[in-house]
């Protein structure tokens, strides 16, 4: 017994050191449910093609631990070949020399990345300021504003998905003189950075949005507009009950789906909860967009591709990247996800309607200007300026303090993180 | 003894340094060793958050302190009085030490969430008007991190004087009561007063935990609502690795650093100096 388990233990090591081909280590925290699922797609995937997975998965807060475990290989001088990282940190991260020589970008020129992706969305992805070569892969496209209600509700009480802010106030009045919870939100930091978001784009507008929480403008973000978006953040606390503090969004979403709640504002994977619960949207609950002007919040995660002298990652990157950007791994991915592929040529049939009417307003969205990135979810700014802005919105969602206030509040925070 | 002094020189105080060192360069998202002069502390004490953070520290300590050595000491007096069952109702007094901060902290959460505990339970019964909403409302809110906290530590607050109140000899309480003292006289004039060691050890050990608290906050509000329960070293973690400020988070490193040196080494240095002393 104990030779056999030597000579295997001697059998992994040799076959391991011997191996030539393709080779990968990646660093995620995908581990739970469909997004384990969807990953051993693309871990089969790549078995098939010839190569070797080495997968790290670091589990906990969300990737809080992943991050931690990540900067610590880093500064070892050992990064993993791919990580899971996103939006402006791709960019921190090419700034501290640990990306370049760029290994995947040939496979990028040579898919035709720039044709299958939108432009600002394949911007992201470029490094050397979003305009060199590409140093990291999209794997889907999460949409922020969603606003999901509970069907039953809304008709009960008369009440059809409102299409202005307005009207959703209107109705969340309604809902509370009947005795329901209108809006079931989380009072975390993070959830009500992503309300505040749905709301900006949609009272001040797409230029707005992009003037203020893209390119921080002191001026934009101490205007009039800023006030206004404050206002309606204090309109929705006041729809919110009185155990909201502190929630999970996820306990939120039941609420909508236990007709508890009126509606709920977050992202697209919200739907996985109703989906779990076995609802059917346009049956049980609806998925629409928050009142917008053809707006669009995206939230893409991405892989990052490190540099690294080992010929075999080198070629293992290359594959991993192909096969990411693959139209198999693309919709099998964000099947199980709830969002959206990141290439827009993929074939929607086998998606939902939520799925189906994201994929649609994103190609209007991109037309009309309307297509801009999250902030809350750090895709607009990186880590310290999400973390300056959401620390304000919080800060006046859970308080007392005055829209005014709160909008300079907000530009004094910008600029001292400047 | 060499090896575990090396270890502990390295892992210890070559990481205070290394912190220290890094306090003073412009670190971002990865730690950069160029120097860059004393601008994160002053950016940390132009922050807002980094404000309230010492505030809600100032008055965690004070009232954890306070009440964890009043309702220990009155429970060890109680235990004191050789009553039946001490050994089962000490257990139960020290028993949420056995737990972790975390459950603590969830564990409140929950009791205290008006939705789901106490203000629930009492609206139930039938006081529609009854409102316990300290940990959803902001001025509140760092009260209720107390609440935990005392319900946690004063049970060994409790031990550590009860072991001094039996160490007493007891030919000292029975000379006073032949002089005619009462009990209240016995222990406020001759036994708390012998207790001096005991109240300045659970006072550092107490300080040191207030300082250091991070998991019952993570718990019990997440520094919410909004950033109203934020406390330092929620600030440091939160600094360090969501907001990708490493060189800011080392100087507030720095700073708890500082508050507990100012509470330990008076305290070693008053040890040291009594044992050279005997």
């Amino acid at each position: 017994m104990k030779k056999m388990l030597i000579a295997l233990i001697a059998f992994a090591f040799t076959s391991t050191s011997s191996f030539a081909g393709p080779k990968i280590e990646v660093l995620h925290w995908w581990t739970s449910g469909g997004e384990a699922a969807a990953l051993k797609v693309l871990k089969d995937d790549f078995a098939a093609n010839g190569g070797e997975w080495l997968d790290m998965p670091v589990t906990g807060g969300g990737g809080d631990a992943a991050n931690v475990a990540l900067k610590a290989r880093i500064v070892a001088g050992d990064p993993p070949s791919a990580s899971q990282i996103k939006g402006p940190t791709i960019q921190e991260y090419d700034q501290e020399g640990v990306v370049a020589p760029y290994n995947i970008d040939p496979i990028a020129q040579s898919e035709g990345w720039d044709g299958l992706l939108d432009p600002m969305i394949a911007a992201v992805h470029k490094c050397q300021n979003n305009s060199g070569p590409y140093c990291a892969a999209p794997v889907n496209i999460h949409r922020i504003d969603w606003m999901w209600a509970n069907k039953a509700v809304f008709d009960a009480n008369g009440i059809s998905v409102p299409s202005s802010w307005d009207e959703l106030n209107a109705a969340a009045e309604k809902l509370q003189a009947a005795g329901i919870i209108p809006f079931a939100h989380g009072g975390q930091a993070w959830q009500d950075a992503t309300v505040f978001e749905a709301v900006a784009m949609g009272i001040g507008g797409n230029n707005y949005y992009k003037n203020c929480y893209v390119d921080l403008k002191e001026t934009c973000l101490r205007s009039e507009t800023t006030v206004k978006v404050f206002d309606q953040m204090r309109k929705l606390q006041g729809f919110t009950d009185e155990g909201s503090p502190g929630r999970d969004w996820n306990v939120a979403t039941g609420m909508v789906i236990e007709g508890k709640a009126g509606f709920q504002i977050m992202g697209d994977w919200a739907k996985g909860e109703f989906t779990a619960a076995g609802k059917v949207p346009g049956v049980d609950y609806y998925c629409a967009a928050t009142p917008s002007n053809n707006g669009y919040l995206y939230n893409v995660d991405s892989f990052i591709f490190y540099k690294t002298s080992d010929p075999d990652k080198q070629e293992g990157q290359k594959l991993l990247a192909k096969l990411m950007m693959g139209k198999n791994f693309q919709k099998v991915f964000n099947l199980y996800k709830g969002s959206i592929p990141a290439r827009l040529d993929v074939p929607m049939d086998e998606f939902d309607k939520c799925a189906k009417t994201s994929n649609s307003d994103i190609k209007t969205a991109g037309a009309s200007g309307g297509l801009v990135p999250s902030f809350a979810h750090g895709m607009a700014q990186g880590n310290t300026m999400k973390a300056a802005l959401q620390d304000v919105i919080t800060e006046h969602f859970n308080s007392d303090m005055s829209s005014v206030d709160a909008a300079n509040a907000l530009a004094d925070s910008v600029l001292d993180n400047m | 003894m060499a090896p575990a002094v090396g270890l502990i020189g390295w892992f210890v105080y070559g990481f205070v340094l290394w912190t220290l060192y890094i306090s003073f360069t412009n670190s971002k998202i990865l730690p950069k060793y160029e120097l860059w002069g004393v601008g994160q502390y002053v950016k940390l004490w132009g922050s807002r958050k980094w404000l309230i953070a010492v505030d809600n520290l100032l008055i965690f300590t004070a009232l954890f302190l306070i009440f964890c050595v009043v309702i220990g000491i009155i429970l060890a007096i109680f235990l004191d009085q050789k009553i039946r069952a001490e050994g089962v109702l000490r257990t139960i007094y020290l028993y949420p030490m056995a737990l972790s901060f975390i459950v603590t902290g969830t564990a409140w959460k929950w009791i205290l969430n008006p939705t789901l505990g106490i203000q629930k339970m009492f609206i139930d019964w039938g006081f529609e008007n009854f409102t316990f909403d300290w940990l959803v409302n902001r001025e509140m809110a760092i009260y209720t991190i107390v609440i935990a906290g005392v319900w946690q530590s004063a049970g060994f607050v409790m031990a550590l004087f009860l072991a001094g109140l039996r160490s007493v000899e007891d030919e000292i309480v029975k000379a006073a009561k032949i002089d005619g003292a009462n009990l209240f006289t016995v222990y406020w004039k001759i036994l708390l007063p012998m207790m001096r060691p005991v109240f300045f050890t659970s006072f550092v050990i107490l300080v040191h935990i207030s300082i250091k608290s991070y998991d019952l906050i993570v718990a019990l509000t997440q520094g919410g609502p909004g950033i109203s329960t934020t406390m330092p070293a929620l600030y440091m973690t939160q600094t360090a690795f969501h907001k990708s400020q490493v060189g800011l988070s080392a100087a507030s490193a720095m700073m708890m650093f500082m508050a507990v040196a100012a509470v330990i080494i008076p305290y070693l240095y008053s040890e040291l100096r009594r044992e050279n002393a005997r």
